[in-house]
């Protein structure tokens, strides 16, 4: 150690970087860990998945002993004679509508509740924001007694309209966090070039809104994807059901006896969430930092 | 673009009142009703399933957002220490909680707790013999707690979010005062991250409150085994669309916003005096 050649500089800077690998490495343990334990459950479904029906419950390996396709045959013959793939088209269409319904309503209610002045406005955002954590099972009575007077029970109607007339508050709230990020110089200047709101809001604000846009359409389609509820308190048609419906109905009747058959049911209905989430994680990130909408 | 708003307030407020009135009638949605004061309040507090409902909805929010939010939080840190691979770690860690409400993996999850099942045979490797989660009323809450610990991603992001945002000369500046690890972590870390912290309590306490699909999926409407997942929203869900006893659902759900309105309430009194707003931040 008493030698302090430069040779000696080249071997303390060596034991810093090994030091430092040492870290990085125990580092990318820890989150390996933690990744092991996350993705767990989601690899064991992709295994049981495939394994024959008697050992699928009490197989804890991630290795099937033999390859049946057998259960992805089962679950794509669907329920009760109705094939999977017109669930899937269900649950696209409801979800399809609610996109469009939230994109336009909440973002022109957020121009109007951010930029426009006009009385009664601050009580509104009150409103808005209040509705962020208020439980809506308060309101689930009142509007299925409403649906059902309006005789669109049983329709999408019921799961769709909400989305049209911007009560989603979580995406109201983030369009109009990303207003505030643009300039108002923008929407004066259009002004004094004689822009109306429609035309102001169309050609300058949307456009530079698109982050928000792409991010509120993922959350949509993922949360109108997952929605349980609302299909089951309106829905009775089976072949009216989106994904969760059949998944519930399907655990109820062969999924009793057909563990494997449901599995792999339950694998398909995932995979588009996933597979968009893969695509656009960046956007769904991103948007949660700065909105704080939650998954 | 003022009519969407005032669509807004009617189709929320509007269904509020109505609710609240409901609440003091005996509504039934085939036999109709009329208003009985505050009858379904005083039965209420006769219901020895409401008081169940209270117990399991109340136990999983006091382990389940906790457990959650710290582990969120430890994560986060660590996550925050290492760029490279960061963007990975974080998307991997954040997806389970865009799936983790759906049905689908609330069916994996009765899967895994089963008698005989994944967890059941892990843990009678160590000696347990309580069988699978699902199926022991008293750790079947656990199933639910897990998912939720499941997907603490969400919270992740927000607390690694609010974490960049600490500027790096306070932690420079306590270095130079040669403050340790512990000390640069609760003086340093923990109040410039108050906000977010406390953002991440409240939505996860609210959101913990309203938990229904899982808990419907994996107990049913009874809350089985023996209603130990009886939450207080699928006693809602039962009373109003199995019972049709809308009032008494009704001023049910008006206890549930009352109770999530005092927490909240309370939650921003505490705030004001815990959480740390930094220079002209708010």
């Amino acid at each position: 150690m008493s030698v302090k050649t430069a040779g000696g500089r080249v071997i303390v800077r060596k034991r810093r970087t090994a030091a430092e690998r040492a870290k990085s490495a125990v580092w990318h343990a820890a989150m390996l860990a933690v990744l092991a334990i996350v993705l767990y459950p989601l690899l064991w479904v992709i295994t049981a998945s495939l394994k024959g029906n008697t050992d699928i419950i009490t197989d804890t390996s991630l290795w099937p002993k033999a390859i049946t396709w057998e259960h992805f045959a089962n679950a794509f013959d669907g329920l009760a004679g109705i094939p999977l793939w017109r669930f899937f088209w269900n649950s696209t269409l409801i979800a399809a509508l609610s996109v469009v319904g939230v994109v336009v309503s909440c973002s022109m209610t957020a121009y109007a509740l951010g930029r426009l002045r006009f009385p009664g406005r601050s009580a509104m955002l009150g409103v808005v924001i209040a509705t962020l954590l208020l439980p809506g099972q308060v309101m689930l009575i009142p509007q299925y007694l409403i649906f059902s007077e309006l005789e669109v029970t049983n329709t999408y109607v019921p799961l769709v309209i909400g989305k049209f007339l911007a009560l989603e508050s979580f995406f109201v709230f983030l369009y109009i966090q990303f207003l505030r990020g643009i300039p108002r110089e923008l929407d004066q200047a259009a002004k004094i070039d004689g822009a109306g709101h429609f035309r102001i809001f169309f050609s300058i604000l949307l456009p530079l809104l698109r982050p928000a846009v792409v991010t509120s359409s993922i959350f949509t389609f993922i949360w109108s994807w997952n929605d349980f509820l609302g299909p089951l308190i309106y829905l009775y048609d089976m072949e009216k059901f989106p994904l969760p419906r059949l998944l519930q109905s399907y655990s109820n009747t062969e999924g009793v006896t057909n563990w494997g058959g449901m599995m792999a049911m339950t694998l398909l209905s995932l995979v588009p969430v996933v597979l968009f989430f893969l695509v656009f994680q960046k956007f769904l990130i991103r948007g949660i930092a700065t909105s704080g909408v939650k998954g | 673009m003022i009519p969407w708003i005032i669509g807004t307030a009617v189709l929320t407020v509007g269904p509020m009142a109505w609710s609240l009135y409901l609440s003091f009638t005996d509504y039934h949605l085939i036999r109709g009703g009329e208003w009985i004061g505050l009858q379904n309040y005083t039965a209420i507090f006769d219901d020895p399933m409401f008081y169940r409902t209270v117990r399991v909805t109340l136990l999983y929010v006091l382990i389940a957002v906790p457990v959650k939010l710290v582990a969120s939080l430890l994560v986060a840190i660590l996550l925050s220490q290492h760029r490279r691979g960061m963007g990975f770690y974080r998307a991997a860690f954040y997806m389970p909680s865009l799936i983790a409400m759906s049905v689908g993996v609330a069916l994996i999850w009765k899967a895994l707790f089963s008698n005989g099942g994944v967890q059941d045979g892990i843990m009678s490797s160590f000696g347990w013999e309580g069988g699978g989660f699902l199926g022991n009323p008293s750790v079947s809450i656990l199933m639910l707690v897990l998912l939720a610990v499941w997907s603490f991603g969400a919270p992740m992001v927000i607390f690694l979010a609010g974490l960049m945002q600490v500027p790096q000369e306070l932690y420079e500046a306590a270095d130079v005062d040669g403050a340790g690890r512990w000390s640069k972590f609760v003086r340093i870390t923990l109040p410039m991250l108050s906000p977010v912290i406390f953002f991440n309590v409240l939505m996860e306490t609210v959101g913990a409150f309203q938990l229904f699909g899982p808990a419907y999926i994996i107990g049913g409407e009874s809350g089985a085994p023996a209603w130990s997942t009886l939450f207080y929203t699928v006693r809602i869900y039962t009373l109003a669309f199995t019972d049709f006893r809308m009032g008494y659902a009704s001023a049910y759900a008006w206890l549930l916003v009352l109770a999530v309105g005092l927490v909240t309430v309370i939650m921003f009194r505490a705030a004001k005096r815990l959480v740390f707003y930094a220079g002209e931040d708010r």
